[in-house]
């Protein structure tokens, strides 16, 4: 649930918590090593499975992302978060892993390909026109999604539903989308790997999300007409 | 993003995400929010929107398979072993 607004402007400062988490590694602190793993696993294995085929890939791209975390874990200097770092590593692993594979063209130029880089992300017609007395107002308003109830909201049909949307999004805005939204990223980390500027994050983000939101207006209204 | 004076519904419903995220100047945002207080419409929009995030995050995650997590540590080992 990531609704706050976030701003990260402060130059990065590395917490205590990394700090502690990199002394123990060095060390060879096994623990440390396992539970990083179990928190960090799970959002690796989604972010790689953007970028590779299958699962059995997936798995191995985030294991070689490890192998590079220990290698590089002595160099790590933290001007960055550890996860931040970490997720640098994996994404260059996946990426060059899914050039191999032959499948990939370069993230920064998915970024720019999205055929509707400047239209609106809401249909013009639910707006007046621009003659009319309320120009680019609403013609009828919107529904409060909040209003319906929760065994609507979150039921296993309602997840296809968004679960189709995404899989349709244009692949920047859904690699951006999932890094976000669902393995809760914040803005600059997900800048960081995959080397986008802040505008294009956020424009990215955005046309996602409007895309998802417009999925599921169009399944409630579908349900109550 | 620049804004007009009056800030019309077609224009916020783009500001939406840059307005969550904190981007948007001190001006812009007054003038949104004055926006959603006078109009149920974008109000609701607002709401899908946040709505919609939250839906999204609910998305389940895969774990990791047992199998990759005891590579690992196996791994982890060999690199103590050699540091």
């Amino acid at each position: 649930m990531t609704t706050e607004t976030k701003i990260e402007a402060e130059p990065y400062e590395s917490s205590a918590e990394d700090r502690r988490i990199v002394a123990a590694l060095r060390e060879g602190d096994e623990r440390t090593f396992v539970e990083l793993v179990d928190r960090l696993g799970p959002s690796m294995l989604r972010v790689a499975l953007l970028f590779v085929r299958t699962r059995a890939v997936a798995e191995e791209v985030v294991q070689d992302a490890w192998l590079g975390v220990l290698s590089g874990i002595g160099r790590f200097e933290g001007r960055s978060s550890l996860k931040t770092w970490i997720f640098r590593i994996l994404t260059n692993t996946a990426k060059t892993r899914s050039e191999r594979e032959g499948r990939s063209v370069p993230f920064s130029s998915l970024a720019g390909d999205d055929d509707e880089a400047g239209g609106p992300t809401v249909d013009a017609d639910r707006f007046q026109a621009d003659d009319h007395r309320w120009a680019n107002h609403w013609t009828s308003s919107p529904r409060r999604f909040d209003a319906l109830p929760e065994s609507k909201l979150l039921s296993a049909e309602t997840m296809g539903i968004v679960q189709r949307a995404v899989q349709l999004l244009p692949e920047a805005q859904r690699v951006v989308l999932t890094m976000r939204d669902i393995a809760g990223f914040g803005s600059e980390e997900v800048c960081e790997a995959l080397g986008l500027t802040e505008v294009n994050q956020r424009v990215l983000l955005h046309r996602a999300r409007a895309k998802v939101r417009a999925a599921l207006e169009g399944y409630f209204e579908g349900e109550s007409a | 993003m620049r804004i007009e004076e009056d800030l019309s519904c077609a224009e916020l419903v783009e500001l939406v995400t840059e307005y969550f995220e904190g981007g948007l100047p001190d001006r812009d945002r007054e003038r949104f929010e004055e926006h959603i207080v006078f109009c149920s419409g974008c109000e609701n929009y607002l709401d899908q929107m946040r709505t919609t995030i939250d839906v999204v995050g609910s998305l389940t995650e895969d774990d990791l398979a047992p199998a990759v997590a005891d590579e690992l540590l196996a791994a982890f080992r060999g690199w103590k072993a050699g540091q």
